[in-house]
């Protein structure tokens, strides 16, 4: 046999195994998560895990909603704030701005998503905690420390950006312009055809885009440790509360507390949750995001 | 005025004011980080090793921090590397357009790309333990190496299918082998593969999640890759913290050198990519 078949056959094969082993790693994190979970879960319902809220390791009571409910709230906040304000960005750059105006956001939204989470807390800290503490929070009456959910909201909200429009930007341009240009020529604004025909046909792409988005924002850790305050597992009950969502959870009490017995379980319970919930969001979205690709191949 | 034409000017009004808050965050960022962050700077900040106390507003600097993030940086880039070319070769330049396995490895990379660094932190920090590591430096690169895994598979893999049918086409009927077929491929796009690894370099150096636990913190530069090591994002945090207004100054500085770091990647990154797309045949 030729040398050099020999050579693209042997390295087929050595390709093959890797790219099915680099695969495993995604079931090997899962599986090592869940067998670390284990002991957790023999000795606790699922349904009392995830339903209640008493928090006391050292006392045996591990309770995830108030985590559940954290990690929920700053999610929703940052999701109210960014989707009205990535969505308009996404429409004036796909079918408004001028090409030049295209060629400086995206850019801009490019280096934003670049920025670490860690510098994003920084930014909280300096700038959106003072703000929170000194000019909103007192027009409702409340005290507030600034270290909230509605910090955490703010602060993810501006990390999802990039995401969103970036994923936006690629639903929209999978309408097919033709579409766009019938309703234009028929005599309606821009701003209706964008509501009658571009929306309605992105609206797959644009649900599977925010869940994708909903999912980054569940996993995000750092930031959200640095701005949120959660020292003190609770369910928050306003936007002004402190939050202690699941990922600080980990984060806060990781590689630390191992000789109260179950605590290790409990925090990899945690980390298994977040891993299968955004494993679905994503999985469900990917699969939408790339079925409304090849529409457009 | 008819009133689709007052709503046609609102909302564009409402759009031209989102698109100012959005590109606004991201110089508003910036500029708060910068202002702070100046004023606290100091060469003793980049080129000394904290001394006793540092977190107690004693003296010294974070070039630990520094080295150690270049080290995990650079070690699960280059590790990541290895791990992600053969696969993305194997898969368009071996596998036919559309088949199953190529679908499957870039739908399961994508969702990966989703899972959060916490995650990768806590299961490589398990990992470690069941292999009897300590926190260190090696563990601080398998963890990172797993985050940026799919980074690297999803940016080389879109800048390898935008090569045309033909170029593959044209290599083949000159008798090249697959395996031959894909060096030629690779000199194509090797400004778009720079961008994947400067990518990944950018997301491993400001990562803190996933090196928390796995990588520990020490005030010495490391020697060895059983070493623990501080990183510039955990020592950030570490120093923000802190009671002492002098140790919260050091972080806001701390946090400027991380900025431009990653800015410089950032753009270093975007004009490489440019760079292909102009070479494109």
């Amino acid at each position: 046999m030729n040398i050099r078949l020999l050579k693209d056959k042997i390295a087929g094969r050595t390709m093959l195994v890797l790219t099915l082993l680099s695969i495993l790693i995604a079931v090997l994190v899962a599986w090592g998560l869940f067998y670390r979970s284990l002991p957790l879960l023999e000795n606790y319902s699922l349904s009392d895990l995830l339903t209640s809220s008493a928090w006391k390791p050292e006392k045996g009571e591990f309770g995830f909603l108030g985590f559940i409910m954290g990690t929920l709230w700053v999610t929703a906040i940052a999701i109210i704030i960014a989707l009205p304000l990535c969505l308009l960005v996404s429409i004036y750059l796909s079918e408004y701005a001028h090409p030049r105006l295209r060629k400086f956001i995206v850019p801009v939204v490019d280096l934003l998503s670049g920025i670490p989470p860690v510098l994003f807390g920084v930014w909280g800290v300096l700038f959106i905690i003072p703000l929170i503490q000194d000019d909103i929070a007192p027009h409702f009456a409340e005290n507030s420390a600034g270290y909230s959910v509605l910090a955490g909201g703010i602060v993810l909200a501006i990390m999802i950006f990039p995401l969103l429009i970036t994923l936006f930007l690629e639903v929209f341009s999978a309408v097919p312009r033709d579409m766009l240009n019938a309703s234009l020529s028929l005599g309606a604004t821009p701003w209706q055809t964008v509501k009658k025909v571009l929306l309605k046909k992105a609206m797959p792409g644009m649900i599977a885009s925010t869940v994708l988005a909903i999912s980054r924002a569940f996993g995000e850790t750092i930031a959200v440790l640095m701005v949120c305050g959660g020292n003190v597992p609770g369910i928050p009950h306003s936007v002004f509360d402190s939050g202690y969502p699941l990922p600080v959870l980990i984060a806060n009490n990781f590689g630390e507390t191992f000789s109260i017995p179950l605590y290790d379980s409990a925090l990899l319970f945690a980390a298994l949750l977040l891993f299968v919930i955004i494993f679905i969001f994503n999985a469900i979205s990917r699969i939408i995001l790339v079925r409304v690709k090849k529409k457009i191949e | 005025m008819k009133a689709k034409n007052i709503e046609e000017g609102f909302f564009k009004i409402l759009m031209i004011i989102s698109a100012f808050v959005v590109v606004g965050s991201f110089f508003l960022i910036v500029g708060t980080i910068v202002v702070k962050g100046a004023p606290a700077m100091s060469w003793d900040l980049i080129t000394k090793v904290p001394s006793g106390g540092f977190f107690l507003g004693g003296e010294g600097g974070v070039l630990n921090a520094i080295i150690g993030s270049f080290y995990i940086a650079a070690g699960s880039s280059l590790l990541a590397l290895l791990i992600s070319l053969p696969v993305v070769i194997y898969i368009n330049a071996y596998l036919p357009k559309r088949s199953w396995l190529g679908n499957l490895t870039r739908m399961g990379y994508d969702v990966l790309f989703g899972i959060p660094s916490i995650v990768y932190g806590a299961f490589g920090f398990t990992l470690m333990m069941y292999l009897g590591m300590r926190a260190s430096l090696l563990g601080g690169i398998i963890a990172v190496t797993l985050l940026v895994i799919p980074i690297m598979i999803r940016t080389m893999d879109e800048v390898i299918r935008t090569v045309p049918n033909e170029l593959y086409e044209a290599t083949f009927s000159l008798g090249a082998t697959r395996l031959e077929t894909a060096w030629v491929i690779l000199r194509q796009v090797a400004p778009g593969i720079m961008t994947a690894i400067l990518l990944a370099f950018g997301r491993g150096i400001g990562d803190v999640a996933s090196v928390m636990f796995t990588a520990g913190f020490s005030d010495n530069i490391p020697t060895s890759l059983n070493d623990p090591t501080a990183t510039l994002p955990l020592a950030i945090f570490n120093q923000l913290s802190s009671p002492y207004e002098d140790v919260r100054a050091k972080a806001y500085a701390s946090a400027l050198i991380l900025t431009i770091f990653v800015l410089i990647i950032s753009v270093l990154a975007r004009l490489l990519s440019k760079r292909f797309s102009k070479n494109k045949v």
